[in-house]
């Protein structure tokens, strides 16, 4: 196992403000000090080794550096200072369809983009049946692409990447296209580069793809790097570091709360017990759901649903349903300590007329992380299982 | 210590913020040979898609400016030392327009590219260098509309015109136009990327540029005091030496040729080195 991408103390700056008349008399006669004060620092002192045969993965908010690391990288804009050192041929995705030409036809269209990522014409030429039954868009390869849907297209344009063989493939975010069939299928595609002993760079805001591709994973926050190391550790980390933001939600008034055909929500929160400022896997914690009635009489009970940050149920729980009149209506769920495993949750709340009509429903209510504890254990490894349910598990010497 | 700097012998490709002056990637390029083929049939094939005529527009250009010049240049009595008054004009018309639109398309290649610019890497030169062959197919099925006159004038007519040894000298001219063009499209390119204003100075510069070389009228009718100016204009060793060629009749000889070949060099060399300082930046600007 070799380095073959070393970034070192890799920094980017911008100029602040538009050009204008004020930029050309500073090129003129080189204001220096002036234009320090309008720097700003889009990645300052990134370093980092990439292996030969690493996946590795890049996440951060949005404007926390990323993409700037991918530009530098693949040579579409040079840095401010550091140096980057890469062994063999790159290729970057941080688009499917660059330079695609409305008025040529797919099978030209193939060929220039094939050519736009570095591909030698013989190379397209070869692999051109194989990436043409990976778009699916057989029939209408000698078509010209403007009369494509925007599935098509895309398909199009992804196998062609897809078709790329690298020493080094760089991808930000393609797999946000394409209908989930498709999607499926970019990532079976991208796992097998993966698997195939191809250093792969994958900068993603999809948590589950990053996690079940990359081995490692770094984070970006405002322009440094703050964390590098196993993915499920640096994703678990960041994610906590965003559910403090969002530990509950609070709405003053039903016009601005979201809601549906009467029903708004005053507020979701997290109820710890006395004590506890954070949840572990012994916690038991409450889910408290205030919500107003303006829609008359009814029937009326709250859902709550429990999902990972991977998308999974882990269960869905009803309350009970009684008669309202107009007013606010509290709904408390406890959920039992020793049932979560460790993770980032995401609560998904839903208010139900006549216990079988959905009224509305409301998405990452509150996002919060469980914490490991593992008090009579002395193994810290990875702890299996979407539930961590405590049983009953005795242990004795029969003869 | 000696280990790092072993293997940092290895490296493909190292990525720092300061460029050597001369660093051209000329082994880049080279790989790209195919996207520079597949960028001028892009071209060609996507500029007369959906036209009936097609190709044909290639030929209506020309001859219409060539008439407008040749109507204009009888009404001002303009001399063109004994050639037909439509082939001198067809003849500097076909030639500047080559040098003209390598030049503003060149001169166009950030701006126009910016998309593909910023969302994948290849030498940049790649662009100017396909924009000037692309445009070698429409300047040679212009020379066709020429050759066609220059037949029937040749043939059926009584003008005198005829070829020379200098005739030979055609690729030269072609070259050095392509290269005129390609150098001072490249430094209007790589200021233009900064200062949006060139761009619709280029336009009009190339205008003035044509008045300022004899396309239109001969050498012969500038007063003998002015002339240095014209020769000053490395444009007018080669549209001269075309005449002189084909036609000829012109005001021609090697030196003037040597003098254009050595400022057009120049020229392309600045203009690499200029185009090369900016285009590693250039997506920050744009």
């Amino acid at each position: 196992m070799s380095v073959v991408i070393k970034v070192d103390n890799l920094s980017k700056s911008y100029r602040l403000g538009a050009f204008g008349k004020s930029s050309f008399m500073n090129d003129l006669f080189g204001n220096k000090r002036e234009s320090e004060e309008n720097l700003f620092w889009a990645l300052r002192d990134v370093s980092f080794d990439v292996m030969d045969g690493e996946v590795l993965g890049i996440i951060g908010k949005n404007g926390a550096g990323k993409s700037t690391l991918l530009k530098l990288l693949s040579r579409i804009t040079s840095p401010s200072s550091g140096s980057v050192k890469i062994k063999g041929r790159v290729a970057s995705l941080l688009e499917v369809g660059t330079g695609f030409h409305p008025e040529l036809t797919g099978r030209e269209n193939v060929f220039l983009n094939g050519a736009i990522l570095g591909m030698r014409r013989s190379e397209i030429a070869s692999k051109f049946d194989e990436i043409v039954a990976f778009s699916g868009v057989e029939k209408f390869i000698d078509t010209p692409v403007k009369r494509y849907s925007s599935g098509m297209y895309v398909r199009l344009a992804f196998a062609v990447a897809a078709h790329l063989e690298p020493e080094v493939l760089i991808i930000d975010e393609v797999l946000a296209v394409g209908d989930a069939e498709f999607q499926k299928k970019c990532l079976g595609k991208m796992g097998e580069v993966a698997k195939g002993g191809r250093t792969v760079l994958f900068v993603s805001h999809n948590m589950q793809a990053v996690q079940s591709l990359c081995k490692e994973t770094i984070l970006l926050e405002s322009g440094t790097m703050t964390e590098k190391g196993s993915s499920h550790m640096v994703i678990s980390n960041y994610l906590s570091r965003t559910t403090k933001e969002v530990s509950g939600q609070y709405w003053d008034s039903p016009e601005e709360a979201p809601g549906a055909e009467g029903v708004n929500f005053k507020s979701v929160d997290l109820i710890l017990p006395q004590g506890a400022d954070f949840v572990d896997v012994t916690t038991p914690f409450g889910i408290k759901v205030n919500f107003w009635n303006q829609g008359g009489n009814r029937r009326l009970n709250l859902v709550v649903r429990l999902y990972t940050m991977a998308g999974e149920c882990i269960f869905n729980t009803v309350s009970e349903c009684h008669e309202f009149e107009n007013g606010e209506i509290e709904g408390v769920c406890k959920v039992p300590g020793d049932l979560l495993n460790y993770g980032v949750y995401s609560i998904m709340v839903l208010i139900v007329k006549d216990t079988s009509r959905e009224l509305y429903e409301l998405h990452d209510a509150i996002q919060f992380e469980v914490h490991d504890k593992r008090s009579n254990q002395s193994w810290f490894g990875d702890w299996p299982g979407l539930v961590r349910p405590k049983m009953e598990f005795g242990l004795k010497k029969i003869n | 210590m000696a280990t790092e700097e072993n293997q940092s012998s290895n490296w493909t490709t190292v990525i720092t913020p300061q460029r050597h002056l001369f660093d051209i990637d000329l082994k880049g390029i080279w790989h790209y040979r195919d996207l520079i083929w597949l960028f001028v049939k892009r071209d060609f094939a996507s500029i007369y898609k959906q036209t009936i005529l097609g190709p044909l527009w290639y030929f209506a250009r020309p001859l219409m400016v060539a008439i407008t010049y040749t109507l204009f240049g009888a009404i001002a009595g303009i001399e063109t030392d004994g050639v037909p008054r439509v082939l001198f004009n067809l003849a500097g018309v076909v030639m500047w327009s080559y040098f003209a639109t390598c030049l503003t398309s060149t001169s166009n290649s950030f701006v126009a590219n910016m998309h593909i610019f910023g969302k994948v890497y290849f030498p940049r030169l790649v662009i100017p260098i396909s924009v000037i062959i692309s445009n070698l197919v429409s300047f040679s099925l212009q020379l066709l509309l020429f050759s066609g006159f220059l037949g029937y004038y040749m043939l059926f007519t009584d003008s005198g015109v005829h070829f020379t040894q200098y005739a030979l000298l055609f690729p030269i001219l072609v070259l050095m136009m392509a290269a005129f063009g390609l150098g001072l499209g490249l430094i209007v390119s790589a200021l233009s990327s900064k200062y949006r204003d060139l761009i619709y100075l280029v336009t009009f510069g190339t205008q003035l540029f044509m008045f300022a070389t004899p396309v239109i009228y001969p050498i012969s009718m500038i007063p003998e005091r002015f002339h240095w100016v014209v020769y000053l204009n490395p444009m007018t060793a080669v549209i001269e030496g075309f005449r002189v060629g084909f036609l000829g009749n012109s005001s021609f000889n090697v030196e003037m040729l040597a003098y254009s070949g050595g400022v057009i060099a120049l020229i392309l060399v600045l203009g690499v080195i200029v185009f090369n300082k900016i285009e590693k930046s250039f997506v920050d600007t744009i």
